[in-house]
Parts: structure tokens; C-alpha cells; sequence
């Protein structure tokens, strides 16, 4: 009789503790809201995308996160007013749709079925779908050596549709995130690792990887990575195109690029800095 | 909606589902079987084996059981089941669903043992039965009837489960959640196309929890 009193009134404890948590928690984000109402910014970036959008504790980096940080100074915010918000490739056009973020800075390449969602500034970057190989492999140097390779990427991702397409056959693993090819590239299970050459840059940069791991160079094809916004904001759209035209100009996307892939050796592809479109 | 369908083997993904849901189950009735016979036989060493065996991959999320397949058994230890990687990643499938599964099944088997009255185990020992005769002929029959409920949940959630195979299986011959994720890259993500899936689903899984509780009905020992 005793411990099941005792435990009664630990659980009722527990829950009690739980909801002060959750009303905790509320109170703040209603806070953080009030404070920066309207003069705030919301911008989607990737989190786990080292050398593009990457969140370590309470700090990001990366090169989407350097244009997103460009293009909302001149928009007129500074970088304390940016609220980062995650924006996962699957979601992207439903945020923009929802309003959840005003403009997404996240390796979002520019498309057609897209476009008819969501409207796109720039290019502010062309990137290609490309190969990263252990830095001793010599036996893969382009597209065309893949035949009996084994090689990995993400589930259903355009950059495996996009290989099935050009390699007949191709031995392909498929994991939920590319971090999770690494460990199997590095370990020799698989050969290549698959997708645009900016990601597979930023992870070859990464210390972990540093000196282990090689880019090749050959893009088999295009990515215009822009800045997607609302559907009909053109008004929006124009301030960040000439955002874009002035980073290009003024050499900050250099200094972006070279903080940002400097360590792998990578060079952007041709095409680049790219001019960016005019909105329609 | 009607593009989805053409542009999409939406159907043969779900083909994949059921395969993969066929062998999985087959596997971990067999398996299942083997351990729940461990939990009740009369050796200590086995009882403990099989208990540890249900409480370790009941415990495990699936999903930790399907990568570590990949990453931890093929990658690493070389346990490659094909050269082909994406039949590797099947039979590997295959393994963790049954492999997981059967925890489940063990568990379900038991407790339709434990229906059977404990004079009938008595009674098989006392006419001469050795212990594997009287689970074959006397205790085991009992038990599947008793457990047809659920037996029949377990296979339910073992249908859905094969979603998480798409953490390993790609997108070349995809099971219905890779399919999804392809749609989803291609045309944006969709209301409308989450709800075929999910009706996909209920095709599969409702008449046979119909079937499940009209069986658990008919096939019950009369007591």
C-alpha cells in the first residue's frame, strides 16, 4: 500500500514537472517572438549540411549561410535580427508557401516543377551533380569509370535518379543522409559518393575527413542553386537579385567560396559566379 | 492524380511491400517459433537465451536494426549477402524485419502457451511424451490458436514496418515508402499523394484484420 502511494505520487509529480516544462518552454518562444516582431528576418537554411548550412551549438556556417546573411544586410536587417529556421529539402516549397520563412537559402536548385510553386532569385551559385573518392583512388577520374564501382547516395534523391540515368546499372547504396556514406567510402566498402559538388566539398573539408577524401571534378550536370521566395513577390524577388549582383561584384562570394571550400581544394565549375536571372 | 500513377510504379512498390512483408513474416514465424520454444522449455540456459533474445531485439528500434544490417554487418564485417548492392540491401531488409519481428512473435506464441492449462503439459509428461513431443502434438497446436489475435496485430505492424526498410533499400526496385520519397523529391511534396499512400496501406492491412479476428474466433479452443 505504501510504495503504491509512494509511486502515485512520484507520477503525479512527473506530470506536473512535464507540463512546467512545457509551459516553460512556450513562454519562451512567445518571448522570442514579441521581441523581434517584424523587424526580424526568417531565412531557411540546412542544418546538416557542413560547408553550406550547418548548425553547430548556437552558431551557423557555411556558404548558404554567408549569402543568406549578404542578402538580408542589404535587405536592410542585421545579423542579430536573422532567425534561422530548418528547412529540410522535402519541405521547402511548403514553408515558402505557409509563410514559415521568407526566403530559403538551401542548396535549392532551381527547377521547373518548382517554379511552378514557389519563384526563385539568381543563380547565386552553379553547382553539379559530382564524385568523391578516397584521395588514393586513382582508378575513378570521371562519370564514365563507374561501371563495377560501388557507389552511394541519398534515397530517391535527384543526384540517384539522376546516376541511374547516366550509369546503366550502377551499384548503388541509398542511405537517408550523406553522412551516413562517409564512414563506407572511407572504409572501403564503397567507392564513390554521389551529388552536387558544393556537398560533397563541404564534407571533404570537414577535420574528420580532411586529407582522406577528393572531389573529381567532372559535374555531370547542372544545378542553378537560387534563393526561393513567395510566389508573386517580386518586389522581394528584384532586392534579392541585385543582392546577389552585388555580392558577385564587390568579391564577397569569392571570400565566401574560399572560406567555405577552401580546405578541399574544390573550384567552382564553369559558370561561375553565375549572373543571376531577372525576375519575371 | 491520374500522372502520379502513370509516370510512377506505384502499384509495383506495393508489390515490393508485400514481398518483403511475405518473407519477413515467414522468417520471423520461424524464428519466433524456435524462441518462444526456448522460453518455456525446461533448460535453464535456453530460457535465458531466448528471454535475452526478446528483450534485445524487441528493445532495438527497427531502424537501428536495418542500418546497423548495412553499416555494422555488410560495410564493415564484410557480411555482404550479393555483389549487387541493392539485393544485398533486400536480403538485409529481410533479416531485420524477421529478425525484429520475431521478438513480437515470440512473445504472442508464449502467452497462447500459457492458456493451456498446466494439467495438459502434466498429463503429456505423465503418458511418456518427451518435452519436444508434447510441444509438437499437445502444447504448440494450442498455442498458435490461442495467438491468432495476436499473431495477426504483429503481422499488421510488420506490414507497416517495411517503411523503414527505405533507410537502406534505395529507390532502384523501391518498397512503397522509397516510392514516396522519389515523388516527393520530384513533384514537391503532396497532400493527395501521401493519402494514396496511406490508403495503399489500408488495403493491405484492414481485410486482414478482419480475417485475423474472424480466425482468432473460429479457431479458438473451446475450454
Amino acid at each position: 500500500m505504501k510504495t503504491r502511494r509512494i509511486a502515485a505520487a512520484a507520477i503525479s509529480a512527473a506530470v506536473v514537472l512535464g507540463l512546467a516544462a512545457c509551459g516553460g518552454s512556450d513562454d519562451g518562444d512567445g518571448d522570442g517572438g514579441g521581441d523581434s516582431g517584424g523587424d526580424s528576418v526568417k531565412i531557411g537554411i540546412k542544418f546538416d549540411q557542413p560547408g553550406l548550412g550547418l548548425k553547430e551549438g548556437s552558431s551557423y556556417s557555411g556558404f548558404d549561410v554567408d549569402v543568406a546573411t549578404y542578402v538580408a544586410e542589404k535587405l536592410g536587417y542585421d545579423a542579430d535580427d536573422i532567425e534561422w529556421i530548418q528547412s529540410p529539402s522535402a519541405q521547402r516549397e511548403t514553408m515558402i508557401e505557409t509563410g514559415q520563412v521568407d526566403f530559403i537559402v538551401a542548396t535549392y536548385s532551381i527547377t521547373d516543377t518548382r517554379k511552378e510553386k514557389v519563384d526563385f532569385a539568381g543563380p547565386y551559385f552553379i553547382a553539379g551533380q559530382d564524385l568523391l573518392v578516397r584521395a588514393d583512388d586513382s582508378s575513378i577520374s570521371s562519370v564514365d569509370d563507374l561501371s563495377g564501382k560501388k557507389l552511394c547516395s541519398v534515397t530517391g534523391s535527384t543526384s540517384a535518379q539522376n546516376v541511374k540515368d547516366k550509369v546503366p546499372g550502377v551499384n548503388l547504396q541509398e542511405f537517408k543522409t550523406y553522412s551516413e556514406c562517409l564512414p563506407a567510402l572511407v572504409g572501403k566498402a564503397i567507392d564513390a559518393v554521389t551529388t552536387d559538388d558544393t556537398i560533397l566539398a563541404g564534407y571533404a573539408s570537414q577535420a574528420a575527413y580532411k586529407g582522406k577524401l577528393k572531389v573529381v571534378g567532372q559535374p555531370f550536370s547542372v544545378e542553378n542553386y537560387g534563393i526561393g521566395l513567395k510566389k508573386g513577390d517580386t518586389e522581394l524577388c528584384t532586392k534579392i537579385t541585385d543582392a546577389i549582383t552585388s555580392m558577385i561584384e564587390d568579391g564577397s562570394w569569392d571570400k565566401f567560396v574560399a572560406a567555405n571550400f577552401g580546405e578541399s581544394g574544390f573550384q567552382p565549375g564553369e559558370g561561375n559566379p553565375p549572373t543571376p536571372a531577372a525576375c519575371s | 492524380m491520374g500522372d502520379v500513377f502513370e509516370n510512377y510504379d506505384i502499384i509495383g512498390a506495393f508489390w515490393v511491400t508485400i514481398q518483403l512483408s511475405a518473407l519477413g513474416a515467414l522468417g520471423a514465424l520461424v524464428i519466433g517459433t524456435i524462441v518462444a520454444v526456448m522460453r518455456v522449455s525446461p533448460v535453464q540456459v535456453l530460457r535465458i537465451l531466448g528471454a535475452a533474445y526478446v528483450n534485445i531485439f524487441r528493445n532495438t528500434p527497427l531502424t537501428l536494426l536495418m542500418f546497423f544490417s548495412i553499416a555494422g554487418m555488410a560495410f564493415i564485417l564484410g557480411l555482404m549477402l550479393s555483389d549487387d548492392l541493392s539485393t544485398n540491401a533486400y536480403r538485409w531488409a529481410v533479416i531485420a524485419l524477421a529478425v525484429y519481428h520475431a521478438g513480437f512473435v515470440a512473445e504472442a506464441l508464449r502467452s497462447g502457451v500459457n492458456t493451456i492449462p498446466a494439467g495438459q503439459a502434466e498429463a503429456a509428461r505423465a503418458i511418456g511424451l518427451t518435452f519436444g513431443q508434447s510441444m509438437r502434438e499437445v502444447l504448440l497446436p494450442q498455442a498458435f490458436r490461442g495467438a491468432i489475435a495476436p499473431l495477426g496485430s504483429t503481422l499488421i505492424a510488420l506490414i507497416k514496418n517495411t517503411t523503414v526498410a527505405a533507410v537502406i533499400l534505395g529507390t532502384s526496385n523501391p518498397e512503397a515508402a522509397g516510392m514516396l520519397q522519389v515523388i516527393t523529391e520530384n513533384e514537391g511534396a503532396s497532400l493527395p499523394t501521401f493519402g494514396l499512400f496511406a490508403i495503399g496501406f489500408v488495403i493491405l492491412t484492414l481485410p486482414l484484420g478482419v480475417l485475423f479476428t474472424r480466425l482468432s474466433q473460429q479457431l479458438a479452443v473451446k475450454r
